[in-house]
């Protein structure tokens, strides 16, 4: 009579995985049944393909990229872990973390670490710089075929105008973290 | 060894007496009501039974779990975000006002934006409205049925014992009487239809077809223990009418069926499917398709109207949603039926997962499994509501017709009515769709005096 998907997740990997992201005892269960019914090969990981199944995010622009940044450099699999961590980036602040000590590590979910996550959608080549080409990218993504290439040239230049600040006419990630000083 | 030893032989006898008394009893207690389509009353008692016993067992699993402080019930059943829909438009405006200092009259692209998409996806990652439509619905509680063991550990023996003698009943006793009646129900349709065939067409036919069917579909009902309640009777389609229902399993067709006198539509199968299709198109005139017809729709269209402009033909019975979903939802029904003009019925019908989940998993489960899981439940209880019926109005064309019959059946079967396509169980989102929230961004950041977006 024994169950199926809450045996296979032991309560000391909970408690890991409680510790590493912040997110309860509940939680994680109702994430891990969320994965393994994503997970169809039931391999114990997810591939791209199986991300892909999910209708509402294949509908989204930039979904292919939030799909690559669940998966590590190079790899074509995430297992749990790694799951629970991508979205610990987006797990909304408790009033009680708030006032947490200021020595431990830096949880998963704080400002910085969202800024990172956004940050890395952007930037595909990992110089740590948004370049116009790569702004371009993104936003080409997000517009589809509606708007023109000089139009969204212009859109692009002006971005990158008002963030700059050390002119190398491309965004480092302090100048993004500037750009969002009051989010 | 001709020769019987006397043991030997009393064992013999008392074979043969108690498969007499067992026979006579299926004979006496099920086929002659389902005949006559009466009922003693013998399956909604089991049902009442089976519901105290549930609720035993549930307490007990409850004061188990409370005194282990194990968690048992799945938290968050229905969703792990609570939000409220906003469009596209005012969530960004959200973020951006959150954002920056700056007034907003001029609304172009900001670096805040693709927050936007990236709390749109990670929220689908977790928790998506059409994925779970395609598995069998989860339980609240457990209904000692080991496959719909999701949470619930040993709790206690009695528990188990109990669990045991379930077992022991539904396969030992509840499945070899099933797959008698069964048996008894799909050969007595094959034989009878064939026999009503061989007459000539007339008022005769007509009523014995009729009743062939009907003392058939009932017999096949009592095979599955299905407890049905049908509402609204009065609102049963009549000839020339378009039956439309919300599809969850092909025993749909059996519980419809045995209440009502239909002309079905589909494809002709091989094997035992198309013995039974060619022998009930004898007494009857059912649409049966070749698989090659079936891509035509000109070709469907044309043979359907014809059917339902000839008011002497029985009611069409279909299932436009095309494939089998979970019974929670209601998916989005193919154009096709509602093209044709004629008065359409709506049917929902919405099973109780408590008894037997009904879903037929097609991409897990062949026909023959599903077959034996259903017939070793507990029993498939559910409910039929027959609709008013609904005509298209001049100002609406066939998508927006099907959509408001679909309104309709959710409504009544307390099912999600979804907008997306249940051919996505297989198939990968069409491409126009991410197009669509492509369009409506750049219409937020181009302004639309500036619009060029081609349509």
């Amino acid at each position: 009579m024994g169950s199926r998907a809450s045996t296979l997740l032991r309560d000391e990997e909970i408690e890991e995985i409680k510790k590493e992201t912040g997110f309860s005892h509940s939680q994680i269960t109702r994430l891990y049944s969320r994965f393994t019914s994503l997970d169809k090969g039931e391999n114990g990981t997810l591939s791209r393909e199986d991300f892909q199944r999910i209708p509402e995010l294949a509908i989204n622009p930039l979904g292919d990229r939030i799909i690559n940044a669940f998966f590590p450099e190079g790899e074509d699999q995430v297992n749990f872990r790694g799951f629970m961590r991508t979205l610990a980036h987006f797990r909304p602040i408790e009033d009680n973390e708030k006032s947490k000590d200021q020595n431990g590590p830096e949880p998963l979910n704080s400002r910085s670490n969202k800024l990172h996550f956004a940050f890395r959608l952007y930037d595909l080549d990992k110089d740590d710089k948004i370049s116009r080409d790569e702004l371009l990218q993104v936003l080409r993504m997000m517009v589809g075929v509606n708007i023109s290439d000089e139009q969204l040239g212009s859109i692009a230049d002006r971005t990158i105008q008002e963030a700059d600040q050390d002119g190398d006419s491309a965004i480092s990630f302090a100048e993004f973290v500037k750009a969002f000083q009051y989010l | 060894m001709f020769l019987l030893l006397p043991f030997d032989s009393l064992v013999a006898n008392l074979l043969g007496i108690s498969l007499t008394v067992l026979f006579t009893l299926l004979l006496v207690f099920i086929i002659v009501p389902a005949i006559f389509g009466v009922s003693f009353g013998i399956r909604r008692l089991y049902m009442k039974t089976l519901l105290k016993i549930f609720q035993w067992a549930t307490l007990r699993i409850e004061r188990g779990a409370k005194e282990k402080n194990h968690p048992v019930y799945k938290p968050y059943a229905n969703g792990i975000i609570a939000k409220e829909p906003m469009s596209l438009e005012e969530e960004i405006k959200e973020i951006r006002r959150s954002g920056s200092s700056k007034t907003l009259d001029a609304p172009e692209f900001e670096l805040s934006d693709i927050f936007y998409f990236c709390r749109k996806g990670i929220e689908t990652i977790m928790d998506d409205e059409v994925t779970k439509r395609f598995s069998a619905e989860e339980l609240e509680s457990w209904n000692l049925l080991s496959r719909t063991n999701y949470n619930f550990q040993y709790i206690s023996l009695r528990l188990t014992v109990l669990w045991g003698l379930g077992v022991l009943i539904r396969y030992c006793f509840l499945l070899p009487l099933r797959i008698a009646l069964a048996f008894t129900g799909v050969s007595l349709l094959v034989i009878g239809t064939s026999v009503v065939g061989l007459l000539p067409n007339g008022w005769c036919k007509e009523f014995l077809s009729k009743h062939v069917h009907l003392m058939c579909y009932r017999i096949c009902v009592r095979a599955l223990t299905a407890i049905i309640t049908y509402h609204d009777q009065e609102n049963r389609p009549r000839n020339g009418g378009i039956c439309v229902a919300n599809h969850t399993s092909p025993i749909d067709v059996i519980i419809l069926a045995s209440d009502g006198y239909y002309a079905m539509v589909g494809q002709i199968h091989g094997g035992l499917m198309g013995v039974i299709q060619r022998a009930v198109v004898k007494a009857c005139p059912h649409v049966w398709f070749e698989r090659s017809e079936v891509k035509d729709r000109h070709l469907v269209a044309k043979r359907l109207t014809e059917h339902v402009q000839d008011k002497s033909k029985l009611p069409i019975l279909i299932f436009p949603e095309g494939t089998c979903i979970n019974n929670t939802s209601v998916m989005m029904f193919k154009k096709g039926s509602f093209e044709i003009g004629a008065t359409v019925y709506p049917v929902a019908i919405k099973y109780d997962p408590q008894f037997g989940d009904a879903f037929w998993n097609s991409s897990k489960y062949g026909m023959v499994t599903y077959l034996l899981r259903m017939m070793t439940s507990w029993a498939i209880v559910c409910s039929v509501w027959y609709l008013p019926p609904m005509t298209r109005q001049p100002d609406e064309d066939a998508v927006q017709f099907a959509n408001r019959v679909k309104s309709a059946i959710a409504r009544q079967g307390g099912l999600v009515d979804l907008l997306w396509d249940g051919g996505l169980k297989r198939e990968k989102v069409k491409d126009a769709f991410k197009e669509e929230q492509q369009k409506l961004y750049s219409k937020m950041i181009a302004g639309s005096h500036e619009d060029r977006s081609r349509s």
